[in-house]
């Protein structure tokens, strides 16, 4: 009687085997992650628990009147503060000159040479791009160490630089999809769609920034989110066909150090008085205006990699 | 232009070329990378300071090929070059000093991050040193704050998660009562450039249209600052950040980071607003008052304290008391005293957190004081370093704490306000007794002799010198600085005060 339970059994698995792999064969990769990762509700709700007993034990302000007197302290003073610097930014507000009058402290000779000269001196048809690429290309060098270094800060909190083993990875990969489940046909067909689209539009907002309203900044948070779109709808394994963490280390390396090297030699013949022998270019033209578009470049792929960069590591831990 | 012109404009470029290409190379790389960087810039900013000292006066540096107003500019004197010769001597033996610890507490493969963070903490605190224009002064509080943020949660810990995240909300909102000011600044004036700024303000003072805005403004920035640099009522993220931070951070941050934003705070008060239009209104009997309360609640605070590393934390929250009082003071001399207090106080707090480090590992990490029993004979140069330490926070002759003490006392002296004198030098008399009750309480017990079967028992370890030659180095070198500006303080001093009044 066992013994053909056991082969029952056999069978069963033999044909249930056959069937799944049918099933698997007909529709790719849908199937394969079903919802097979369930949570331990109750260790978490157990977890739960403890957190806010502990929470009651520390914070008991039956017995503990000091801290209950501080908690009510803390509160008024903390709304006083606020008010106080509602009101003092209120009638600061009512002090400040009128917005857009041409009497203003703020027009005088340094924005009247910025938009009279601006094309002159940059090349750049897009006054702004000028301004920040060129003008004060300092401000904007340390603005993209400031996105640098958010990113180093970031990689320090969420990076999970445990080893791990080849289950571990199909464990987290099952909780991924249980979480968030990928693999959804409407949101797939779509990204296939957008996500070129996107892309062009971004590499154009960023080849354009000196010509038309964009630049570096704006075009490298298009491309970003078209990166996080694309991940969202395929999940990590394809994007990691094109961009892992080592892409995104040596991209915004050459990317930082093609700016911080082109800007020192410029300021360097800057304070120095000297040419420094970089065309301007016809206004206008795609090519043109010396350094802006390269930098817009670099700017672009810093911003674009720092966006991606932060959305993986809050989703995973790293890349 | 003498090509000993371009030091600043090197330091600060290479500086953060080296943050950049650290992020690529391996960790040990990374670290000869950053320890030769910092070395460079110390060795060029002596560079600089001897060749100011010889021709005085500053100049300007052009950041590119347009001229001050539209372009960026930076600007450097004797003062800024002292400056960037001590804040550079004191990064380098921090990490040195520290560099044992941090391999212990913070994970491998994160090293080259904290490298990055030090280089682009450096080059931004040389920005905020070398720089004449107040949004070029924004960009790079950002970099140091975040900088800052990174290096306290690089160990990671619930306490130092948690510090970070306090020390994130408090100084967040110093920048933005900064920016909200510099935008404010720029309404007003329409320049970002210190001097044209400078000028307009004196204009706007005197035709008396926008007097109230310019007040208002004027009080954001400072508080701004104030926050950021751990002003007394705003310490509360302080003791958190500094006590529980790998401690090369805790003294970095100590040392050099609110530092920095207490030096913005002189230029903007010299080079944006103007010092006689400062002294004119109430903001520095404000600064005086909270100083004041500073020295008092912060030494108080330390004395009730029974962790030797949140000790030392709160005893900063007391020596930048000192400094701002010096600022309320509103007298040239107190403004002196004060920049000397900062160099002062970085040399030697920096030296404190790192012996203290030292005399921990001989108590089995134990920071508890009734464990410290002893443990300056089993650790003999950590507990050198704290004694010297020690003696200099509290003031004896020959080290630099006398010395910042006496000129503090003699700039209160010479006021002309009795309001000021007296309450300037109660509050110094008694908040030196604190900090030798604090301090002299902790060497005495670092040198009161443990049973020997007690430590066996308790399997403390003895350190030698010979086990440990580049923390003995860098405590060496540490004393030798907190002597340098204590008994050879004169030169020091004079290069303070042309500096100052190069400011005006």
């Amino acid at each position: 009687m066992k013994g053909t339970d056991n082969r029952c059994g056999g069978i069963k698995a033999f044909w249930r085997a056959v069937w799944e792999k049918d099933e698997s064969d007909s529709q790719p990769e849908i199937l394969k992650l079903e919802r097979e990762y369930i949570p331990d509700e109750h260790a978490i709700l157990k977890h739960r628990r403890d957190h806010d007993r502990m929470i009651e034990k520390t914070y008991d302000i039956e017995h503990n009147r000091i801290y209950g007197f501080f908690r009510r302290f803390y509160r008024v003073a903390g709304l006083l503060c606020a008010m106080a610097l509602i009101l003092i930014l209120l009638v600061q507000v009512s002090y400040l000159p009128p917005v857009g009058n041409s009497h203003n402290p703020g027009s005088n000779e340094v924005a009247a040479k910025y938009i009279e000269d601006g094309l002159q001196d940059t090349g750049a048809v897009n006054i702004v791009t000028g301004m920040i690429l060129d003008y004060r290309a300092f401000d904007t060098f340390g603005e993209s160490n400031v996105l640098f270094i958010a990113t180093c800060t970031v990689l320090i909190l969420l990076r999970n630089d445990k080893k791990k083993g080849k289950d571990s990875a199909e464990e987290e990969e099952k909780r991924d999809s249980y979480y968030e489940p990928k693999n959804d046909v409407i949101l797939q067909t779509i990204t296939g769609v957008l996500v070129p689209i996107i892309f062009i539009f971004g590499i154009y907002v960023i080849l354009n920034g000196h010509l038309s309203p964009g630049g570096g900044f704006s075009g490298g948070a298009i491309i970003g989110a078209g990166l996080i779109l694309y991940l969202n709808a395929f999940g990590f394994k394809k994007t990691e066909r094109f961009f892992t963490e080592k892409t995104y280390k040596w991209v915004s390396f050459s990317a930082l150090t093609f700016y911080c090297l082109a800007k020192s030699y410029s300021f360097y013949t800057g304070a120095h008085h000297l040419e420094s022998g970089i065309p301007l270019g016809k206004a206008g033209a795609i090519i043109s205006s010396g350094l802006i578009l390269p930098l817009n470049i670099c700017v672009g792929m810093v911003v674009a990699c720092t966006m991606y960069a932060f959305f993986a590591l809050f989703r995973k831990g790293g890349f | 232009m003498a090509f000993v012109q371009n030091v600043p404009f090197f330091s600060i470029i290479l500086s953060m070329f080296s943050g950049i290409i650290s992020s690529v190379l391996p960790e040990k790389q990374a670290k000869w990378l950053n320890t030769a960087v910092i070395t460079l810039v110390g060795a060029m900013s002596a560079w600089l300071l001897s060749y100011m000292l010889k021709v005085g006066g500053s100049y300007t540096f052009m950041m590119g090929h347009f001229p001050a107003p539209w372009g960026n500019e930076i600007r450097a004197g004797a003062l800024e070059a002292l400056m960037a010769l001590i804040f550079s001597i004191i990064m380098l033996l921090s990490l040195l000093g520290g560099r044992k610890k941090l391999k212990d507490e913070v994970e491998i493969t994160k090293h080259n991050i904290y490298y990055i963070l030090t280089d682009l903490l450096l080059s931004s605190l040389l920005a905020l040193i070398y720089t004449n224009d107040l949004f070029t002064a924004y960009v790079f509080v950002e970099i140091n704050t975040i900088a800052a943020c990174g290096l306290i949660m690089i160990r990671q810990n619930g306490r130092t998660i948690v510090a970070a995240v306090r020390y994130m909300i408090m100084s967040l909102l110093g920048s933005g009562l900064l920016l909200m000011g510099i935008c404010m600044l720029y309404d007003l004036t329409g320049h970002l450039l210190m001097s044209n700024i400078q000028e307009s303000v004196q204009q706007i003072m005197q035709e008396s249209s926008y007097q109230v805005p310019m007040m208002i403004t004027i009080g954001l920035i400072t508080v701004g600052l104030s926050i950021k640099s751990a002003l007394f009522p705003f310490h509360a993220w302080l003791p958190d950040a500094y006590g529980y931070s790998t401690v090369s951070s805790a003294a970095m941050l100590s040392s050099l980071v609110s530092k920095g934003y207490i030096f913005l705070l002189i230029k903007i008060f010299y080079r944006v607003i103007g010092i006689h239009i400062i002294r004119g209104s109430h903001i520095l009997n404000v600064l005086f008052v909270f100083g004041l309360c500073a020295m008092i609640f912060g030494s108080v605070n330390a004395i009730w304290e029974n962790d030797i590393r949140r000790m030392i934390s709160f005893s900063s929250v007391a020596q930048i008391g000192y400094i701002y009082m010096g600022f309320g003071l509103g007298t040239e001399a107190g403004m002196v005293a004060s920049v000397f207090h900062i160099l002062m106080h970085a040399a030697t707090k920096s030296m404190l957190f790192i012996s203290a480090i030292g005399l921990t590992d001989a108590s089995n990490g134990s920071r508890h004081f009734s464990e410290l029993t002893g443990s300056g004979y089993r650790n003999k140069i950590a507990g050198v370093g704290f004694t010297v330490g020690s003696l200099s926070m509290v003031g004896i002759p020959c080290f630099a704490g006398f010395v910042s003490k006496i000129l503090f006392a003699q700039a209160a002296v010479a006021h002309n306000a009795p309001v000021k004198i007296f309450p300037t030098v109660i509050v110094l008399a008694i908040s030196t007794i604190l900090n030798a009750v604090y301090f002299l309480k902790t060497v005495i017990r670092i040198y009161v002799p443990e049973k020997r079967a007690y430590e066996k028992k308790q399997g403390y370890l003895s350190f030698r010198l010979s086990e440990q030659k580049m923390y003995g180095i860098t405590i060496i070198c540490f004393i030798l600085l907190n002597l340098v500006l204590g008994m050879m303080s004169q030169p020091i001093v004079h290069i303070i005060e042309i500096g100052l009044q190069n400011f005006s």
